[in-house]
């Protein structure tokens, strides 16, 4: 699956590249997939939790990609991860793994 | 390319612009947006109004992921945040009152945040200026407003200035907090406290049920002769319906009433009697009367208050005004998309699209829409509590966020546990907002 978060941020900057030849050319900025911030809330900021909800960063990107894709098939039960889980395709859980997996 | 179906634009959405644009070196996550290309390059000035959950997280993303570049001002009125989330506890006897309240010092300290305590007297569109009333005036390139709502007390006859002094709304969480819990603890075992529901929308729609519900605890436990009528002028409970109306049922039986379709449209401050639209009356010895909202005074003097003279219409991508340009507004003061719920938890969410938005303004790029999503928790007891949550995802056809088919939803009953998470889910938001 990083192949695949790795291929798709491939494929998104060719396609911007063709469309902005411009700012193609810019110094390219560092990727923020901004909606990992929909988990703050709870999770803290760049999932540093230090509470009754488990924190996200620094944990092993395979578990929290696992984990997001068991609440959002059913098969791990929850309160609300498998709710809120069903509003996320499989390549945005790729990106919300990989990005906390990094956070340290 | 085909492999992943790519809707090319939901894939940005997703990712962000500036994943678009970033290198093929780069891992989500591995920095902030640096939006600014070289050090010291600043992208712009912001200033944002209203230091609530929308315009304080608003003020630390945009920080945050300018990697500093864009230059906030955060104007203020109050010196410090009190968050209404966790307040209906207080009432209820389940939560100290100082627990509420946070300093602003972390927005200035971690992220350099200019924080100006005062009020708005003006804002002039054209030349893109804030006025105050006692730090001045402040230029932008972009505003942030994130105002609240106030109350439309003339929805109920007779609750003007003298009546408000004795009746209370505690809906926007402060002294009327410990005002109103203080004439819950002086009420007499055997009396009545009257809550009414203006019909939505309003701020925090399971709010009115939670705080029934621990003022029920409350009477339960220390004066089980009292009781608690709710008079709602919507048809049913409008939030999480079944879940509260089963804890009434099993815990509060005899002690809680909920009256559907009640109206409260006058009051009578003397008798502490109030009146329905049908003609109906009501006493109780303590009264909390919620009356009709709207987006705050100060949306109106910016001019953005365009939907049934009430709240503010936006772009759904940028979260700008759709009747004044460089305008972001966020929070309870906005028309609402489909079954997006006047909340903090919605606000801070806000705050996060309009502060992504407008790095990608500044930063000369298109802003994307991102994914948002709402969690509500409400304690009915002590301990146990319930929730409704959902994920909202921009639908490019209708512009307006939907939630996302077949996400969301509430609890399967109250719990213990997700009682827990819904004091860990206070601490962090106020984290997240807040510092």
């Amino acid at each position: 699956m990083q192949k695949l978060s790795l291929a798709l941020v491939g494929t998104l900057t060719a396609l911007a590249a063709l469309a902005e030849p411009n700012l193609a050319a810019a110094p390219a900025p560092a990727l923020t997939p901004y909606f990992a911030a929909n988990c703050a809330n709870c999770h803290g900021t760049d999932g540093k939790a230090a509470s009754a909800i488990p924190p996200l960063a620094g944990r092993d990107r395979a578990y929290l990609e696992q984990s997001m894709q068991a609440f959002k098939t059913g098969a791990r039960p929850a309160t609300i991860m498998h709710q809120l889980a069903k509003g996320y395709t499989d390549e945005e859980i790729a990106v919300l793994a990989e990005y906390f997996a990094k956070q340290k | 390319m085909s492999r992943f179906n790519p809707d090319r634009r939901r894939l940005l959405h997703a990712l962000g612009a500036s994943a678009a644009l970033a290198g093929a070196a780069g891992i989500p996550g591995s920095s902030f947006a640096a939006a600014a290309g070289k050090p010291g390059k600043k992208l712009g000035r912001v200033v944002v109004i209203g230091a609530g959950f929308g315009g304080a997280t608003a003020a630390k993303y945009l920080r945050k992921w300018s990697n500093g570049a864009i230059e906030v001002t955060l104007i203020e009125r109050n010196k410090q945040f009190i968050s209404c989330p966790a307040s209906n506890e207080v009432l209820g006897g389940n939560r100290a009152y100082d627990s509420l309240v946070h300093s602003y010092d972390g927005l200035r300290k971690n992220w350099g945040i200019r924080l100006v305590h005062a009020s708005v007297t003006g804002i002039d569109a054209d030349r893109r200026r804030v006025r105050t009333d006692s730090a001045g005036d402040f230029e932008y390139d972009r505003l942030v407003l994130s105002p609240g709502f106030d109350f439309i007390y003339s929805g109920i006859e007779g609750y003007d200035a003298k009546a408000q002094e004795t009746i209370l709304h505690a809906w926007k969480a402060g002294p009327q907090t410990l005002a109103l819990r203080k004439q819950l603890e002086d009420l007499p075992d055997g009396g009545t406290y009257v809550l009414s529901v203006p019909k939505a929308p309003y701020r925090c729609p399971p709010g009115p049920y939670e705080r029934a519900s621990q003022i029920a605890w409350y009477f339960k436990t220390h004066k089980p002769r009292s009781k608690v009528i709710v008079l709602d002028a919507n048809d049913k409970v409008i939030s999480k319906e079944k879940l509260f109306l089963g804890v009434w049922e099993s815990d509060y039986k005899g002690i809680l009433e909920y009256r559907p379709g009640w109206n409260v449209v006058a009051v009578d401050a003397v008798t502490n009697i109030v009146t329905s639209e049908l003609g109906d009356k009501e006493r109780g010895e303590v009264l909390n009367l919620l009356p009709p909202q709207r987006a705050a005074d100060i949306a109106r003097v910016a001019g953005v208050v365009n939907v049934n003279d009430r709240w503010a219409d936006v772009d759904w991508i940028s979260l700008e005004s759709t009747a004044v340009k460089n305008i972001h507004i966020l929070g309870d003061a906005l028309q609402a998309a489909p079954l997006m719920p006047k909340s903090g938890h919605m606000a801070n969410q806000h705050g996060k699209a309009a502060a992504a938005a407008i790095v990608e303004i500044l930063s000369g790029r298109e802003p994307q829409p991102t994914l948002m999503a709402n969690t509500c928790y409400s304690l009915v007891d002590d301990k146990r509590a319930i929730h409704v949550d959902s994920v909202h995802r921009y639908n490019p056809e209708k512009k307006v966020p939907l939630v996302v088919e077949g996400s969301g939803g509430v609890s399967k009953e109250a719990s213990v546990e997700e009682g827990l998470y819904t004091r860990a889910w206070a601490t962090s938001i106020w984290k997240d907002s807040l510092s």
